[in-house]
Parts: structure tokens; sequence; C-alpha cells
């Protein structure tokens, strides 16, 4: 895509956050969306695209009266957002549309209106992988990890370690659904779940959704709130088996999104003052600091025990508290995106000062897609 | 609770004949020498149609796993392995580590696995993997 020529001119969060069990699915997709539009100063007859993962373009559209040229429902997991505002961005600049809504909701905890979970018996994951007794991402997106702490001698305390430098970022956010202080004893002492996975070292399960609201940077400058730009973005894919990962040491699918995101914004590492890492699990912040070559092979552990991503850090990162202490409705790229708005915008709880340039990087899946937006608020 | 099965379609059906049959049937390309899996009717890296099916070694290492705390429903009530292995001929595939105790220290990176079928239905025997004897 062309460097910042596309902007986020609206962005929110639904209203309640955590658990919700009177809203169903749709219902947060569409409370997400008009927080969003009144961001904007919008109404839905001034969205001419959308794009959901989760229920299907149609629905959003339909449920919110829009008519759109453009519709988008790439549905990879939870960075199907990443990938959305990609898309987003091509589409503008293509001119199929002006402004593009995208939407997140799930009711992750409390279930209503929710699709069930599983794969056909027939799918490859249905015949070579559910048989063996996976259940849902605790028993497969934590699969690799055993091979990754033998190739760069990670302990147990270097995931815990994750998971607490999180909470502390957590803390300073009163949106958060935990923000008490945890130690590593602390998260080494939490339920096993499935070993080497603690409870502590797994993300939350809660109810909630996000909306972005996109158009050209030329029309951002006349809507209320300061324009966030797109600098650049990736997206990838690999496999939908875990089991069928490459390289079960890094994400191949991150090594590619990411590269292409910052070879599209023509940034450095050195550059990046924010960053978002998706955190369904404590592993995921270590892949993900490597596969986006912010520090190398089996040094991310080391990296994020110097508290180089805590409070003070050179590299503040997840500081909204993440999919660990924040919020995690089960597609969590959204709430990544959201603190990296808040945080160009100058408006998070935890805001990192000064930061002009904020990376945000989803995983989809069980490493299976990847999607990766660089922002930033100057143009 | 009945385990879940898989189901097979036209393009793996060989590979659960042969495990009925207790036999670990991989595909290869016939060019190149190339082993592969899962199964579908060409090989993943060239295109190339002209593949042929045979008979694994069933010697395998375990390459990665977690000791799942929270069993699903159909897969008993204990603490078990979910596995990747790698087997002797590239390929990796997922199964559980049967034979031993389910623990960290019975359960170690990169230890010499030989297969074997459990029949879970009249059509269908997984392929697990136990401590290789000998």
């Amino acid at each position: 895509m062309k460097q910042n020529s596309v902007a986020v001119v609206g962005a929110a969060e639904t209203t309640k956050m955590g658990k919700i069990p009177d809203v169903s699915v749709i219902g947060l997709h569409a409370d997400a969306a008009l927080n969003a539009m009144k961001d904007a100063g919008l109404n839905p007859s001034d969205i001419d695209g959308v794009a959901c993962a989760g229920i299907s373009p149609v629905e959003l559209a339909h449920y919110l009266g829009i008519t759109p040229t453009y519709a988008d429902g790439t549905s990879v997991g939870g960075c199907s957002f990443m990938l959305h505002v990609r898309h987003a961005a091509a589409a503008i600049n293509e001119g199929l549309c002006k402004t593009v809504l995208i939407t997140h909701g799930e009711s992750g905890r409390s279930r209503v209106g929710a699709a069930g979970w599983g794969r056909a018996p027939s799918s490859l994951m249905g015949q070579f992988e559910m048989p063996f007794g996976v259940t849902s991402p605790p028993t497969m997106f934590t699969i690799p990890v055993l091979r990754y702490m033998k190739t760069y001698g990670v302990t147990e305390e270097d995931l815990a370690t994750v998971a607490v430098v999180q909470r502390e970022w957590a803390a300073k956010n009163p949106r958060s659904s935990f923000k008490d202080p945890i130690s590593v004893d602390d998260v080494l002492n939490s339920p096993m779940i499935a070993w080497p996975f603690r409870m502590l070292m797994c993300c939350l399960v809660t109810d909630g959704g996000g909306a972005l609201i996109l158009t050209s940077a030329d029309r951002a400058k006349d809507f209320p709130n300061k324009p966030v730009y797109v600098l650049g973005t990736g997206e990838s894919v690999e496999t939908p088996m875990v089991s069928q990962m490459e390289d079960f040491t890094s994400s191949k699918a991150f090594r590619v999104s990411g590269k292409k995101a910052f070879d599209e914004a023509g940034i450095k590492h050195s550059d990046v003052d924010h960053l978002m890492i998706y955190d369904a699990f404590a592993h995921l912040p270590l892949y993900g600091l490597e596969d986006l070559g912010f520090v190398k092979p089996g040094e991310a552990k080391d990296f994020v025990r110097e508290r180089n991503t805590a409070i003070g850090g050179k590299l503040p990162m997840n500081t909204n508290g993440g999919g660990l202490s924040y919020m995690h409705s089960g597609m969590y790229g959204m709430y990544a995106l959201q603190e990296s708005v808040r945080q160009m915008r100058g408006i998070a709880p935890a805001q990192v000062e000064g930061a002009k340039i904020s990376v945000c990087h989803g995983v989809g899946g069980m490493f299976a897609a990847s999607g990766t937006v660089i922002f930033s608020n100057e143009k | 609770m009945a385990r879940i099965l898989p189901e097979p379609t036209p393009e793996t059906q060989h590979f659960w004949d042969g495990a009925r049959n207790g036999e670990l049937l991989l595909q290869r390309n016939k060019a190149t020498g190339e082993a592969y899996f899962p199964p579908r009717p060409f090989c993943p890296k060239t295109g190339s149609r002209d593949v042929e099916v045979f008979k694994a070694s069933g010697r395998a290492t375990l390459y990665s796993y977690v000791i799942n705390h929270r069993p699903r429903p159909d897969m008993g009530t204990e603490p078990h392995s979910i596995a990747v292995v790698q087997l002797e001929e590239g390929p990796r595939m997922m199964t559980n580590i049967v034979g031993c105790p389910q623990t960290p220290e019975a359960l170690v990176l990169d230890m010499p696995l030989e297969v074997v079928f459990e029949k879970v239905s009249d059509t269908i025997s997984l392929p697990l993997f136990q401590p290789a004897k000998g």
C-alpha cells in the first residue's frame, strides 16, 4: 500500500467489557460500530465499506443499515482485523469505497448468540489433529513451545515473566480485567492447564468488541479526532494445523507479514516507539519479538527479563495489559489495534510519551495466519 | 463418551486403510523422493501429481508436546500427552505418546519412538507412538 494514504478516523471498543451477558454477538458488533461512528461524527449512511470476522459482512451491513460498495469477510482468526485494515487501505486507494467500518464482537465468555467451536471431522485438522485430544487453543497453540524452549534454553520462569510484565501494564488501565500485581511464583503456582502452560500464561476469556473507521488521508483532517495514519501493512498465512508448522521455533506467517509491513513503512526497528504483539499465550510475544526482527532468535526471553518491554523500557509492549490481563474475547486483534490507535492519539491510559510510530502485530488461529499494521500520527 | 474420530475423504482413505491394517502409509514425490504429510494427491513442494504411497518405517522421535491436564470428555480423565513426532522419513505428525507415564520426566524431547495402532472403531485405527523398544 501507499504510505500514509489512509487513516483511522474513528475507533472505539464496546461500551462494556469483560462480562456482558445481556448482549449477543451481533449486538456487540453494533455497539462497537455505533461508538466508533460517534467517535468519528458519522452515521451509518456515511459508511460505504464494511469488514468483519466471525459474522458475515452481510449480517453486519444489514443490521446497521449500511449499503456498502465494498465488503470484506476475511476470517483468518484473531488477526483478521489487521488484514481488514490492509485490505481497506487498498480498497480506499483504488476508489472502491471512501469510508470503511471494521468491526469485532464476540461473546467469548457468556456465549450469547455465539457459534460453536469445532472442525469438520473430514477436514485435515479433523482427521489428523482432533483425534488426539486437542480441545481449544490451550492444547494447540502451546504444542510448539517445548521445542522452542529446548532450542533456546527458555524456561518456565521466562514464560511467566511475560505475564508478570503485562500485568504491570494492565494495572494502569482502568478497563483491564485483571489489575492486581502477580509474581513469577504466582504464575508458576497457578493451575496447570497443558504442561508447560499454567493458567496465568493463558489469555482471558471475555466478552467485548471494537470497531475502526478508515478513510483517505486527504479526508482524515476533517474529522473530530486526530487522524492515525497507516504507514505500512503486512499479512500472510501458513497452515491450519499447528502440527504442520515448518519451524516450531518461529512463525513463517509472522516473518513474512512483519517484513512486508516494515518494508512498506520504510522504517527501522529503532524508529518504533510502541509495540503490540497479540498475546493469546505467554510465548507469543517472544516469538513475535524475534520474528519481527526486534531481537535475534532466542534473545526475546532476555529482552523481556531485562524489562525492555516494561514500563519505562525502550520498547513498551502490550501497554493495555494484553490478552493475558486486559481482555480476550477470542479474536483479540481488534483490541491490539485499538490500543495502537489510542497510543497514536495520545489518549492511552498508559500513554507512551511522544510516541510517533506504533507496530501492531496479530496472529490468527494457532500460528495459522498473521497480520501487521504500522501506524503513525505524523504524515 | 465415544472418541472423536476422523472421517476419511477420497484423498486420505489410503492412510486410514493402512492404519487399520497396521501400516503407517506416507506419500512421496516419485521424482524427488521427498515424503510428505498429511495426504494429498500431489507433492506440496512442486505441485507434481506423480506421487506414490509407501509404507513408512514407523520410527520417529519426540519433537514437541503438551500434557493436557483438562482432557476432552472422550479422552478420559487423566492428564495425557498431545505430541508432534518427527518421522524418520521427514514429515511430522500429531499423535499421543503411549506406553509410558504422562510426565515431563518420562517424555523427553528427541527420545526414539515407534508407531503402534489403536483400534477405535471397525474402520478407524489411530497411529500412536510409544518409546522405542531395543
